[in-house]
């Protein structure tokens, strides 16, 4: 199991996510997938055509950055942050 | 008793404000939709559902909807792409419930459909089709389809304005469009008359009159009996050309509302400082300036394109929003103002709702 840390907004957004969730995944995307499956939508929310991660959305596994077809190994933990972006 | 209640869209979330039944007291829940910048809000008088159309900078583009006048939001972007080979979509400019369908027009400037009041969407391909897409160029808000006008009574009629590319319009639902700018300058071309380019900012249907359309531009103000096939200038006695808001009276075809702002390329504010709201009664053949209870010295406000509104009470209110955040109202068609509230953040819709 792969850990999901998603971030305060993307919880407020979309109801019946948690800041914290535990997935089977062997990748960052596999991972995103998952959770879509238990919250309908929230793939829409962080991936973009391509498919890629949204330009503003920075994704990390184990703290490094990372890309949709980033591995991911038991007991990875999984960063979900939006950018510094905005005004 | 009927009340009029507002729904803006701002560049930090949708609020609403619920009017009492004399359009005296206001008083203003928000920010909705999660502080997303929120485009335009209308509301679908066959469910009673609101729906708003953005796009976060983090999260992609969406199109909200409530069911209960505000209070809960759901939200979708199902099907809103050009596929994983086209062009990203940011955000959603518009959003028009129509003959039990809901579009959506979005930036880069695409047309798209829902059938099931929002959950999932598709592409309307047809408009992306046409033989001028290669040659669309944006205005200053980016490709945008910023405007959807349904036929009342027809579902396969629909009208669309794309920045900076003019008018379109089908008559088969859809499947194939016909760009209708005869007559409208381009002002910023070498060609003052080519059949796209041309910067409508907004476009508006006459009250019980499908053909007769009334439109802003960028480089003027312009009206068509024939449903856009051919359009002639109106804005001789107007203080200035450019502007963004067209708002359309209900009931009376002849009546509408407009904004001047200064030249495109000195600063698009209200004229001198001085806030004015401009009103045609003979379709555009003349022109009256109404400012009292305006601003008319130091206000160096915009307004744009989606930030008017009319409601449908007698006699009709009239509201915009400003790009600093204020929001005027009239409860006497235009003819004197007040503000109705300050210190929102830069207001990009108004939609005008009459609520029993």
């Amino acid at each position: 199991m792969a850990t999901v840390i998603l971030p305060r907004s993307l919880v407020s957004l979309i109801p019946g996510t948690q800041r914290s969730t535990d997935v089977e995944a062997a990748t960052v995307a596999e991972a995103i997938d998952r959770l879509d499956e238990q919250t309908p939508g929230i793939r829409n929310r962080l991936v973009d055509s391509g498919p890629m991660i949204r330009q503003h959305i920075n994704v990390y596994v184990d703290s490094q950055p990372a890309e949709l077809d980033t591995p991911v190994a038991a007991g990875s933990t999984i960063h979900i942050i939006p950018a510094v972006s905005g005004g | 008793m009927t009340r009029t209640m507002l729904l803006i869209g701002t560049s930090k979330g949708a609020f609403i404000l619920d009017g009492d039944a004399d359009r005296a007291s206001w008083s203003l829940r928000g920010p909705l939709c999660e502080g997303w910048p929120i485009h335009d809000l209308q509301w679908d008088p066959a469910t009673g559902s609101i729906y708003a159309g953005g796009g976060s900078i983090w999260y992609g583009p969406a199109v909200f909807r409530s069911d209960d006048l505000g209070k809960t939001w759901s939200h979708s972007s199902e099907g809103i792409t050009y596929g994983d080979d086209g062009p990203k979509i940011p955000t959603v400019w518009n959003v028009t419930p129509a003959h039990g369908s809901i579009y959506a027009g979005v930036e880069p400037a695409g047309l798209f459909r829902s059938e099931d009041g929002g959950a999932n969407w598709s592409h309307v391909g047809g408009l992306r089709e046409h033989p001028s897409r290669p040659d669309w160029q944006p205005g200053a808000g980016g490709l945008i389809c910023h405007t959807i006008v349904p036929h009342p009574t027809e579902a396969e009629k629909m009208w669309v304005a794309i920045s900076a590319v003019g008018t379109f319009a089908t008559e088969d639902g859809g499947t194939t469009w016909e760009a209708r700018n005869q007559g409208v300058i381009n002002c910023n071309s070498p060609d003052p008359y080519p059949e796209t380019g041309q910067c409508v900012h907004k476009l508006v249907m006459a009250a019980g009159h499908p053909d007769r359309f009334y439109q802003q531009n960028h480089c003027g103000v312009y009206r068509s009996t024939d449903g856009g096939k051919q359009w002639q200038d109106i804005s001789a006695g107007l203080v200035s050309e450019f502007g963004f808001v067209f708002g359309a009276h209900p009931r009376d075809p002849a009546t509408g509302w407009v904004i001047p702002l200064s030249h495109p390329e000195e600063g698009r504010y209200a004229p001198g400082g001085s806030l004015g709201v401009w009103r045609t009664t003979d379709s555009g053949d003349s022109w009256r300036r109404h400012g009292e209870g305006l601003p008319q010295e130091n206000a160096f406000v915009g307004v744009f394109r989606e930030a008017m509104a009319v409601d449908r009470l007698d006699p009709v209110g009239v509201f915009f929003g400003t790009s600093t955040g204020q929001l005027y109202g009239s409860a006497d068609e235009g003819e004197t103002w007040s503000v109705v509230a300050e210190n929102l953040p830069p207001i990009w819709g108004v939609e005008a709702v009459a609520v029993d």
